[in-house]
């Protein structure tokens, strides 16, 4: 097999991007259902866990029309899809989030994954995968966010260990907390600047 | 068990650079430094899986998924095409999003403020999930060009935005449709970001497509990347 045909090029997602993929967002309700929010489902195992976060620019301001989107494991580490093992009916891994128009502020529910099967052998500590578009990202960018709480698995990971800059390794790192009985990882994402967060080319 | 088949790496020079600075709001939101390679994982080649039972039967008509009081004001197309991938297998059962301005140039949105009119009738959104052939189908009005507060006067051409899956997360892509012959393709920094591969967003008229005395049409065939053959632990078969 060859490479036949060249990857259609990306463009900016814009700043409306909410009309087609949030509408409800945008001011208008059109569809049945919205997808992408509900990412366990109520059957998924393992521990609810609440997501917060704002994606900051380089002058240190929150991007307040930024969507995410959320590729995660069950607690058992399998993804909802054919190349991966059996879920829980319900499951699907997959969620999208919006800003807040006014904050910058996104947030989600969803279960901790467990952790995942990694190449040859090795294992990755429990992770979300991200993906981030807005206005003036040209292509969306693929990063990852690990568990504070996951020390050891983290210090293995195969991923994380690709980083030479242990203290850039700290971006993928969200922070676990406790609030009103409810655990909530807090997650901000650095576009530019000495702190910016880990992108992958995956 | 053993590792996954990969997807072909990312040709990042098929794509708009992250910083384009005549694109002014790229210039604080790209990351300046290179992004890490990463060896695909589970995490990498899987991705969310879509169905029927996610999009209704009306979605991928924009003609009609928003109607209040009749048709919405416009030129009627129909934009259609296959996804495929760079082997230029098609691409099945995977879940295509768009959304565009009105044929003023008026986005639904509670941030848009041009003054061009909201048409009561037209939403500007609609996604469908592609067939066995990777081909998807939408109706729609042809959207018009809007002014952009970039340089003072910047418009962008006529355009829809597209959101596409694939079967991986590292397929995701969103790109944007231009119209054959618009002449604000040229002029426009977005697209310009990416000088010789604005044909690839340049959807073509397709008489053959029409319906006469009704509708016109434009192809548009979006590739997403391609996967190798079968990896077996050290070695890749088939390539
Ligand atoms: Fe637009």
């Amino acid at each position: 097999m060859t490479r036949k045909l060249r990857e259609t090029p990306s463009q900016t997602a814009g700043p409306y991007v909410h009309i087609g993929l949030a509408p409800g967002a945008a001011g208008f309700d059109i569809y049945d259902q919205e997808l992408g929010w509900d990412i366990a489902g109520a059957n998924a195992k393992g521990e609810r866990i609440r997501v917060e976060g704002r994606v900051m620019d380089g002058t240190g301001n929150p991007v307040k029309d930024v969507l995410l989107e959320v590729w995660q494991a069950n607690a058992d580490g399998q993804y909802a899809h054919p190349e991966s093992g059996a879920v829980e009916d319900g499951f699907r891994g997959w969620g999208r989030v919006i800003t807040d128009f006014e904050t910058g502020a996104w947030g989600f529910d969803t279960i901790k994954p467990g952790p995942v099967a990694g190449r040859n052998g090795a294992v990755q500590a429990p992770h979300l995968n991200l993906w981030i578009v807005a206005r003036g990202i040209n292509l969306g960018l693929h990063t990852r966010m690990y568990f504070s709480d996951e020390v050891a698995a983290n210090a293995a990971d195969p991923v994380i260990n690709l980083v030479e800059w242990e203290s850039r390794r700290q971006t993928l790192i969200a922070k676990r907390a406790e609030e009103d009985g409810q655990v909530v990882y807090r997650f901000d994402i650095r576009l530019q600047g000495s702190d910016e967060t880990i992108f992958f080319d995956i | 068990m053993r590792p996954p088949a990969e997807y072909y790496q990312r040709d990042r020079d098929r794509h708009p650079p992250a910083l384009a600075p005549d694109y002014k709001t790229s210039v604080s939101r790209s990351p300046r430094f290179a992004p890490i390679s990463l060896e695909q994982s589970v995490s990498e080649i899987t991705g969310p899986v879509f169905g029927h039972q996610d999009v209704g039967l009306l979605d991928h008509d924009l003609i009609r998924n928003y109607a209040q009081t009749g048709d919405p004001v416009g030129e009627r197309i129909i934009v259609h095409g296959r996804v495929l991938d760079e082997n230029a297998r098609p691409v099945p059962q995977t879940l295509v999003e768009i959304w565009q301005a009105n044929a003023g140039g008026r986005y639904r949105h509670k941030k848009d403020t041009y003054l061009a009119p909201i048409d009561p009738n037209f939403g500007g959104c609609g996604r469908t999930i592609t067939d066995e052939s990777g081909y998807f189908f939408f109706r729609t009005v042809k959207p018009g060009a809007y002014p952009w507060r970039n340089r003072v006067n910047d418009w962008r051409p006529a355009h829809i935005h597209f959101s596409v899956f694939g079967a991986s997360f590292s397929q995701r892509l969103i790109t944007q449709l231009y119209f054959e012959g618009d002449p604000l393709i040229a002029r426009c920094p977005i697209v310009q970001s990416l000088p010789d591969a604005v044909d690839a967003l340049t959807a073509k008229l397709d008489m053959n497509a029409t319906i006469p005395l009704d509708t016109i049409a434009y192809r548009f065939d979006i590739v997403l990347r391609g996967r190798r053959s079968t990896l077996f632990e050290n070695r890749l078969e088939g390539n």
